[in-house]
């Protein structure tokens, strides 16, 4: 929109129309450095440093509380615990050896298998919350304006509910005298008077109830805008359901199902609140093995070199996302109709 | 006497451009889009800087002056109204930015709303407001700081055709009464000649052509122009002596053309239709190939006894009365006055 | 459509109702008149009276409240500058680009690796001003860490939005500099600016990872007081704690609602 800066002026074609009334007095061409912009006419200069003024605070804190310290954890995870929980800045590479499992006693695959986990549950609880967030959606989508105001604010409250409020919740649906755990133990699934939690079942409710908000408002407020003609349109081509979900359904809902997919898989795999109180200390995340480091242990550098492992889990994830996601690739019912 | 004048060098949007805009006129900048008409409206505004040469106003150098400095108020093609300001409040903006007094502003706000037919929608925001309300709002936001020159880019575009044809003759009507310089960009062929005192056709960032909308049509200087402005027939030609040599025939012009070879133009409304004897200057033979009855013309699509191609078809627009059908043989008429010579390019 | 699909309808109230079973057991079980167990003894409000002699709860609630307000503040006033400086300046294009992305690093980043970070970066700014042993200091400096980015994306979207003709018309108007920004720009941006400090507020207030990283032992908040509570075991407190939290949760949400449509009027 700006005219080009510093160009040189080119030469002027005689134009038709009357007679030049004024001779515009040379060596008064626009200075170079001045430009229009909203409306005002500034030198280029100073609009960069009013612009700066405004920019700075907020950039320099996130570079300072930021971006500095995680390009720290990067150094910080080639560094050494000292014994008491102070850092050693001799470089090794022995955080990430004892991440793949070798040991002052050997070679032991409890990190490796705590990383797998992580990896397992994220992917499997984004996984379920898909699968229950597209019929919620649908449905609520479809209702009439007033019901689906609120549907919606009844999606929206447990999504600002605290994650801790809503975890305890679950300890007490699942404590041993309530139905649940009855009925489980009239099953045999466990035993009388037990409680249905800790384990992978409990951490999967937790998880789940945590994040289908998360999963169901932005794929809802792609479903909002879907083009409804087309699904009529695919119906009377006698398409099938399934036809009818990843033909017209699922392209038109690709952006929302992403941002759902980022803002639950991210935080699922690194929990550590839900899987803390459900999930039991045998049952350990990533999160928690972070957290430990952090608090208790007090080995810094090893924490570092698992957050980078996190990071990449996190990376590996949405890669797997993207390759199973894709539109355009017919392996997609693969990753639709794997539970 | 308010004079502008332009001169610039913008790398693609204006190939230098020179104009002179007289003051009380109402004066449009006319083109296909693209054409940089907006781009040379908006420098005027001062919302944009040109590369190089100069915009004066009233003999005043004001090429670097910013907008807010500038007598020269805009009417944008979105119209802009603040949307949490209510119309009095919009249209009182400029006067209250200028530190006017109160009563001052209430009563030039008030006389302007009046004008504008806007009494009783002080209190409405633009939101409430309909389009056609939202354009004079507009208006009445730029006009009540009585600038020396209104700037209109586009104003008609988001009305329906009905209201704007209404809109066209009530700007005219304005711009008479106000005699403030109004300078419009449309890209509307009809809209320029409704309302313009003078008009100048832009294409690819110059100016084609200056003048009155009538001879701005009647004479157009290049086939651009022509085609621009309404339909028009096109002939190559070759000059020979005093006539003109077509391959429909040879003509007198009236005003002998500069080149050896180039191009005529005639307008479908200047063709006559008639019975002549044969071989009298510029009457030719034509057999029609398509009527269409347009209510109070009628437009013909005529194959010319001799032409270019088998499928040259020539534009007469008639007033004629006589049914005309495919096949019936005429004779055409092109006064001498009528048929244009066009420059190159 | 509803009628002909009763699976989809059945999946959908499902899972409504799995939200809710969690949050309405508590709300249950906070005016159950039992010490322990679970078992339904009669209706009391004794646990919800108890908990505003509580010192403890108090204090949380307080520090909550005292973080969120703060934090959001500040966070309100740097992230808004920060938009207006991306948003409103000829920046080269690569370098808009590496600032955009250092604004969102906090929105995709895992919590717990940004609040390792925040813990690194106190531990080494600790040697220069006491400010940042771990309390009520590190605690809001945390939260402006992630609240600034969420901020300065929502009152983008909202520059975004305003687009370039209304400053272009204000200034053909002759408003410059202060009564520019004033009369036409705040206002305009203030809708952006309300959203994105509520957000930033119930972001704070929801807040446990980074809290839990960023606190001292003077500096506790609700929802860490409630997790330590946990750990000791359910108790009726926690159930009426934990149930009023649930009650701000849904009256903060009703507000923020008549909000946006008290905004979408206007």
């Amino acid at each position: 929109m700006t005219p080009g800066q510093n160009q040189p002026p080119e030469k002027q074609t005689p134009a038709h129309g009357g007679p030049p009334l004024m001779k515009p007095s040379p060596g008064e061409e626009p200075g170079p450095g001045l430009v229009t912009w909203y409306g005002g006419i500034h030198r280029q200069r100073d609009l960069r440093l009013k612009g700066s003024a405004l920019l700075g605070p907020g950039l320099a804190w996130l570079l300072i509380f930021l971006a500095i310290p995680c390009s720290g954890l990067v150094i910080l995870s080639f560094a050494r615990r000292g014994d008491f929980g102070d850092i050693h800045w001799i470089w090794n590479l022995d955080n990430y050896k004892r991440l793949l499992g070798y040991g002052l006693f050997g070679w032991t695959p409890d990190h490796l298998i705590i990383l797998g986990r992580s990896l397992l549950v994220g992917l499997v609880s984004t996984l379920i919350c898909i699968l229950l967030a597209y019929p919620l959606t649908f449905y609520i989508a479809t209702r009439p304006p007033k019901t689906r105001n609120w549907l919606l604010l009844l999606l929206v409250v447990p999504f600002w509910t605290n994650v801790v409020v809503r975890t305890y919740g679950w300890l007490l649906v699942l404590s041993p005298q309530l139905p649940p755990a009855r009925i489980a133990a009239f099953f045999g699934f466990i035993e009388t008077g037990a409680p249905l939690f800790p384990g992978s079942f409990a951490t999967y409710l937790g998880l789940v109830s945590t994040f289908l908000p998360f999963m169901a408002l932005p794929l809802y407020s792609s479903l909002e805008r879907l083009d409804w003609e087309l699904l009529e349109a695919a119906r009377d081509l006698y398409a099938s359901r399934w036809q009818v979900f990843t033909q017209a359904i699922l392209p038109q809902t690709r952006p929302g199902l992403t941002v759902g997919v980022i803002v639950t898989f991210i935080p699922a795999m690194a929990m550590f609140v839900v899987t803390d109180l459900l999930g039991g200390a045998r049952y350990m995340l990533i999160g928690n093995l972070i957290q430990n480091q952090f608090s208790t242990s007090r080995d810094w550098p090893f924490g570092a070199a698992l957050c980078l492992a996190l990071m990449a889990l996190t990376m590996i994830g949405l890669m797997l996302y993207r390759r199973w996601g894709d539109p355009r690739d017919k392996n997609e019912k693969s990753g639709g109709a794997a539970p | 006497m308010a004079q502008v004048q332009k001169n610039f060098g913008s790398h693609k949007a204006l190939k230098g451009v020179d104009l002179e805009v007289r003051e009380g006129e109402f004066f449009t900048l006319l083109g296909p889009s693209g054409c940089g008409k907006t781009t040379l409206l908006r420098i005027i505004a001062g919302l944009e800087l040109p590369d190089s040469g100069h915009v004066f106003l009233g003999g005043r150098d004001i090429t670097r002056l910013p907008a807010a400095k500038r007598q020269v108020n805009t009417v944008f093609q979105s119209y802009a109204l603040f949307p949490h300001l209510n119309t009095f409040e919009n249209v009182a903006f400029g006067l209250k930015a200028r530190q006017t007094e109160n009563s001052e502003v209430r009563r030039r706000v008030g006389e302007k709303l009046e004008m504008m037919s806007l009494g009783g929608l002080e209190r409405r925001y633009p939101h409430q407001l309909s389009g056609g309300q939202k354009q004079r709002v507009a208006l009445a936001r730029a006009l009540v700081n009585e600038p020396d020159i209104l700037l209109l880019d586009e104003p008609m575009s988001a009305l329906d055709a009905h209201l704007r044809a209404q809109v066209q003759e009530e700007l005219r009507r304005l711009q008479r009464e106000l005699k403030q310089t109004f300078i419009l960009v449309t890209h509307d062929q009809d809209e320029a000649m409704v309302v313009s005192d003078r008009l100048a056709v832009m294409r690819d960032g110059l100016v084609e052509q200056v003048g009155e909308p009538r001879e701005v049509y009647s004479k157009p200087r290049n086939q651009f122009v022509a085609e621009f402005l309404g339909a028009a027939n096109i002939i190559a030609a070759r000059r020979d002596g005093g006539r003109v040599m077509t391959s429909l025939g040879s003509f007198d012009l009236s005003a002998a053309p500069q080149w050896d070879e180039g191009r005529l133009a005639i307008r479908p409304e200047r063709i006559l239709l008639g019975q002549a004897p044969a071989g009298d200057p510029n009457w030719i033979q034509a057999k029609v190939s398509e009527a269409i009855y347009r209510g109070q013309s009628l437009d013909v699509w005529l194959a010319p006894a001799q032409g270019p191609a088998d499928d040259y078809r020539l534009r007469v627009r008639t007033q004629s009365k006589e049914p005309l059908r495919p096949g019936d043989q005429v004779s055409l008429f092109f006064p001498p006055e009528d048929l244009v010579a066009l420059d190159h390019a | 459509m509803n009628a002909k699909r009763p699976i989809v309808a059945a999946i959908a109230i499902g899972s409504l109702i799995f939200l809710y079973v969690p949050s309405l057991a508590v709300a249950v079980f906070s005016v159950n008149n039992a010490r322990y167990g679970l078992t339904w003894k009669g209706f009391t409000w004794k646990w919800h009276q108890q908990l505003f002699q509580n010192e403890a709860i108090l204090e949380a609630a307080l520090n909550s409240l005292l973080v969120a307000g703060v934090s959001t503040a500040i966070a309100t006033i740097l992230g808004t500058a920060l938009a207006l400086g991306l948003d409103r300046f000829p920046w080269p294009r690569r370098l808009s680009t590496a600032m955009d992305l250092l604004v969102h690093l906090p929105v995709v980043t895992p919590d717990i690796i940004l609040a390792a970070a925040l813990v690194l970066s106190f531990n080494f700014l600790r040697g220069f001003s006491e400010i940042f042993d771990l309390g009520m200091g590190t605690l809001i400096l945390g939260h402006i860490t992630f609240q600034i980015s969420f901020v300065t994306l929502v009152v983008r979207s909202r520059l975004a939005a305003l687009g370039r003709d209304i400053d272009e018309a204000a200034r053909d108007l002759y408003a410059t500099g202060p009564y520019l920004f004033f009369r036409i720009t705040l206002p305009l941006l203030m809708p952006g600016i309300l959203a994105g400090a509520m957000l930033a507020f119930t972001l704070s207030l929801d807040d446990f990872i980074i809290s839990f990283f960023a606190h001292g032992p003077d500096s506790v908040t609700l929802p860490i007081y409630i997790y330590s509570s946990i750990r000791r075991g359910i108790s009726p407190e926690i159930h009426a704690l934990s149930t009023l939290v649930l009650m701000a949760t849904v009256i903060l949400v009703l507000i923020a609602e008549r909000f946006s449509r008290f905004r979408a009027a206007v």
